[in-house]
């Protein structure tokens, strides 16, 4: 399986949802979404709450089990329940709106945990990658802080950090500006177009357009769990051609 | 580079494609082996425990003195007989214990001056009742205060034995309620206040509540646990189904009696242990299972 999960097309694109179909219960969250990513590009989802940003995310990292369709990632099909998903999520990064930072490690220790457990690096190689990552984003001089002592906008990029400092494929990110006070949304989406300029693949819901207008390659408008609208910022963002899009978006702008 | 957007909304019915119709085959294929392995796991390892018993020297007497089937069937009913006194004991202390427990805790929560005495009785009553071993309070209390001859005191051993169960376990229960309400978010506390809640209003009102919500799988453990101590009170002659097997040992020194009555003991205790567990599944309260869905 292991063999099977690294081959697969150089030419597919790094991720490609097909007809993605998921419900809870009676309520239907995705009724066949198709989306791409490619290689070093940056997807980024909009859409109201419930529109089933999260849910395609969660998907996506198979922290929830689809109910049809494909997820490729590099051409193999992750949602098959014979893929190792303990090996696809270690190669994925997932940035969550809450942090969901490890509350009783330090903030060095939440690097190292993956790093040493799931990617057996040694002691010290796991901790001198972690203050290298830490010193990126910031935060050299938290390494040794509980996620208690850290502000939202610290804890964000703390988290951030943990995903990266596994080298993922692909980082999706779950609404991280969300729960920030509004003066520290800024230094974490400076963060993120950093990454973006490295050539970090990303898939991203957000309701910050001005990040989407910064960072993305391609917009999706998800509604009604379907992908409604697709295209450039600009296409998107500036000349909606879905009423439901136009409507979205203007709401956004009062 | 992305694929066509998909405007249009598909308005046929949802038929599983091949492709979860496989996935679907593959997850029963998967349960049907894990269940073939628990089975085969399970066999084995009660197999062992059974050879390890019937092979050891004195398994013959053993069986005889422990599990003559006779002497099982015959003393049930006298058994039965007295598990109703335990059950009795066990519902009237338990619920006792639940109400004692609760006022202790809140009491202890109290911040009045005044109230200084009853919150030092409230600590010194918890230390000392969930620091001394219920058989030693069943002893103290069973002969000790008999001994005081109040005249309005009831001395009947199944009385004395209830109210020491209630001692003891209205002190563990008082330490569970008080855990619940320490874990109950300032911020509610907060919002009571600022709607102009007073401190005893935002305690009846808004912490006990979700504090009683927070513990109830710890409450019920401890509620299923009195159940078999019950039988506890044995020590003090009252004529349970403890006392009864050992009346019919000290006759003939075949001990079937005793296992009969543990018998009797899990036939209550079991049922009662898996609907507290189901009670506790429905309300989501078993963790990630309940709640989310496990992550496969």
């Amino acid at each position: 399986m292991t063999a099977e999960l690294t081959s697969g097309s150089p030419l597919a694109p790094l991720l490609a949802l097909r007809g993605v179909r998921k419900s809870f219960g009676e309520h239907l969250v995705l009724g066949g979404v198709d989306l791409e990513v490619a290689e070093h590009s940056c997807v980024v989802l909009i859409g109201a709450s419930g529109s089933g940003k999260s849910t395609l995310l969660r998907a996506v990292d198979l922290l929830e089990d689809i109910d049809d369709g494909s997820i490729q990632l590099r051409g193999v099909d992750i949602a098959d329940p014979w893929v190792d998903a303990d090996a696809v999520r270690a190669r994925l990064g997932m940035v969550f709106q809450a942090y969901n930072l490890f509350a009783h490690l330090r903030v060095l220790d939440n690097l190292t945990l993956a790093q040493r457990l799931v990617h057996k690096q040694g002691k010290d190689e796991a901790e001198a990658a972690a203050i290298e990552m830490l010193a990126r984003v910031g935060l050299a001089d938290k390494a040794t802080a509980y996620p208690d002592q850290l502000s939202g906008g610290q804890a964000q990029r703390a988290a951030i950090a943990r995903a990266l400092v596994n080298e993922p494929e692909l980082l999706l990110l779950d609404e991280v500006t969300s729960a920030l006070d509004p003066e520290l949304v800024g230094e974490v989406l400076d963060l993120l177009v950093g990454l973006r300029e490295e050539g970090m693949t990303m898939l991203v819901a957000t309701h910050e357009m001005g990040f989407a207008r910064r960072v993305a390659d391609q917009v999706c408008f998800l509604d009604g769990g379907r992908v409604l609208e697709a295209g450039t910022p600009e296409q998107v963002l500036e000349d909606p051609q879905q009423p439901r899009t136009r409507e979205f978006l203007a709401r956004l702008q009062v | 580079m992305v694929a066509e957007p998909n405007a249009v909304p598909d308005q046929r019915p949802w038929q599983p494609s091949e492709k979860a119709l496989a996935r679907t085959v593959y997850r029963a294929r998967r349960r049907r082996r894990s269940f073939l392995v628990a089975l085969a796991s399970t066999v084995v390892v009660a197999g062992l425990a059974w050879w390890v018993l019937v092979s050891s020297p004195g398994w013959e007497r053993t069986r005889e003195a422990f599990f003559d089937p006779a002497r099982f069937v015959e003393m049930l009913p006298a058994l039965a007989g007295g598990l109703w006194l335990n059950l009795r004991v066990w519902v009237i202390a338990g619920l006792v214990s639940l109400v004692l427990g609760l006022l202790l805790a809140i009491a202890r929560t109290t911040t009045a001056p005044a109230l200084f005495p009853l919150r030092a009785a409230v600590v010194v009553f918890v230390d000392v009742f969930r620091g001394v071993p219920v058989l030693l309070v069943l002893l103290l209390v069973g002969f000790g205060l008999p001994a005081l001859r109040l005249s309005w005191l009831p001395v009947q051993a199944a009385f004395l034995g209830t109210l020491a169960l209630v001692l003891t376990y209205s002190a563990y229960l008082a330490e569970i309620f008080r855990a619940g309400i320490e874990a109950v978010h300032p911020a509610q506390v907060a919002a009571a206040r600022a709607l102009g809640l007073t401190r005893a209003q935002t305690t009846r009102r808004i912490v006990v509540p979700q504090a009683v919500r927070n513990v109830v799988p710890a409450l019920l453990n401890i509620v299923v646990a009195l159940q078999k101590d019950s039988g506890l009170i044995s020590i003090l002659g009252a004529v349970d189904a403890i006392r009864v097997a050992q009346i019919s040992v000290t006759g003939d020194y075949n001990f079937t009696p005793y296992v009969a009555a543990g018998f009797l003991f899990l036939v209550v205790s079991i049922p009662l242990t898996r609907a507290v567990d189901a009670y506790n599944a429905r309300r989501g309260w078993r963790g990630t299972r309940g709640v989310g869905g496990a992550i496969r």
